[in-house]
């Protein structure tokens, strides 16, 4: 029987806070409705971030980040997956950021910002919509 | 050769790692691909990596990958992880213990989930396994979860397969006795510090001694060696191990060549054979709706299961 595409996520945690509890519930939430989750552990660059993405071939990278970089990180994956000709993943991220922030960083593409306190079916309801497995 | 083959070929990540999704996607337009890939695989040495949940196999592959780049060899990992058979998700955290790798041209890391294939694990690890050959990996190293049929024939596919245990797993290896110590070249006892090794050591032992006469007679006796991977202790040794068995291959009938031994190519043309008839005849019920019918009937009692797949089977035969 045919397969049915899967939809493939990777959730990474980058630069240097060593909190990823969070990352690791949104990866049971995704994997609960039926995606791949593609955990890369802690204190990644977005260089590493994005040439695993890329070797995994996800549809999204969700980026968690609580230490305050975010302005600085995840852009930086945007920006790489440009350049690497891959700018099809859409990248999402979540954490501690401001609201002010929030602006800045889909201004520069990333395509949704989830802070504490979002309830878990809101954020996979968004990946549903927002996310499609590569056709 | 198509653009897709060639760039396999030619080595681009991102056509490999696309390619590797159609075939677990389980996309018909691979085969063409796959068929002109053929010629130019056959050149990897294949290492399948198995054994219980927490063993260490992530670990160890990770070291195995250091070990293998120091002797200016590339590597291609092909990591499987279980898919919930609830959501159909899968967690594939293999990678975490691999990701100093990432930023390494001459390392190619991809994580697969079981999913549900009708025994197309096999099947789809094997291609992805043609894939990376194709791209000119030297080594290929393949992890599954040691439990069910199917990820011990994805192992059993490889040059040498390995079996990790560790310390205290007493009942464990009774499990495996059963079922893949059969199939073992190298055992290794990992997080070798810990109580127990040497009891987990000769419990080994007296396993494999108890197929003396093979050896007697030339076959394969699997070393068991003692292993710390997470400190790095004991992989050359292992990877020494590695290399006598595939001496040991080349000398026998067919040599390192597999698609040159027949014993192989009549599995894995099985395996083929049924994965696609099963997939061809699956999808024409499912698609005619006789399969829904079936069911409904068997349901409402006026036909036994046994008819009802007698009629929806021979039928397809005659053809």
């Amino acid at each position: 029987m045919k397969q049915k595409r899967r939809v493939r996520v990777m959730v990474a945690k980058p630069g240097l806070d060593g909190h990823d509890r969070g990352a690791r519930i949104i990866a049971r939430a995704y994997r609960d409705a039926g995606f791949e989750v593609v955990y890369t552990g802690l204190h990644q660059t977005p260089e590493e971030i994005v040439e695993a993405a890329i070797q995994e071939d996800v549809d999204m990278i969700g980026l968690s980040s609580l230490a305050g970089a975010h302005n600085y990180l995840f852009p930086a994956v945007v920006q790489l997956l440009r350049e690497r000709g891959a700018d099809d993943i859409v990248v999402c991220g979540g954490g501690i950021i401001p609201e002010d922030d929030i602006k800045t960083l889909k201004t520069a593409g990333v395509k949704a910002v989830f802070t504490p306190g979002t309830p878990l079916d809101q954020i996979v309801k968004w990946v549903e919509e927002n996310v499609s497995p590569r056709s | 050769m198509s653009s897709i083959a060639e760039k396999v070929v030619a080595g681009d990540i991102r056509t490999v790692a696309r390619l590797i999704r159609d075939i677990d996607d389980g996309m018909p337009e691979v085969r063409e691909v796959l068929k002109e890939l053929y010629p130019h695989t056959g050149n990897a040495y294949v290492i399948g990596i198995t054994g219980s949940p927490g063993v260490g196999k992530s670990t160890l592959v990770d070291q195995m990958v250091a070990h293998i780049r120091k002797r200016d060899k590339t590597v291609g990992v092909l990591a499987v992880d279980p898919t919930s058979p609830f959501s159909g998700g899968a967690i594939l955290g293999d990678r975490v213990r691999m990701q100093r790798h990432s930023m390494d041209p001459g390392v190619f890391i991809r994580s697969l989930a079981t999913r549900g294939h009708f025994g197309g694990l096999t099947q789809s690890t094997r291609s992805a396994i043609d894939v990376l050959d194709a791209m000119g990996k030297d080594y290929i190293l393949v992890e599954t979860v040691g439990v069910g049929q199917d990820e011990v024939d994805v192992v059993r596919s490889a040059h040498t397969t390995v079996i990790v245990v560790i310390p205290g797993m007493g009942d464990d290896i009774q499990a495996i006795k059963a079922g893949i110590l059969e199939v073992g070249d190298i055992f290794l006892i990992n997080k070798a510090d810990r109580e127990g090794a040497d009891k987990t050591l000769s419990d080994l032992r007296l396993m494999i001694e108890m197929d003396q006469k093979k050896y007697e007679e030339g076959g394969w006796k699997p070393p068991i060696l003692k292993v710390e991977a997470v400190f790095d202790k004991g992989i050359e040794e292992f990877l020494q191990a590695v290399d006598q068995h595939a001496a040991y291959l080349a000398k026998t009938e067919g040599g390192l060549d597999f698609r040159g031994n027949q014993n192989k190519v009549r599995e894995e043309l099985r395996e083929m054979v049924k994965a696609r008839l099963l997939e061809e005849a699956l999808e024409r019920l499912t698609e005619s709706g006789e399969f829904d019918r079936a069911v409904e009937s068997i349901v409402k009692k006026k036909v036994d299961p046994y008819t009802a797949c007698e009629d929806l089977v021979l039928p397809i035969l005659d053809q």
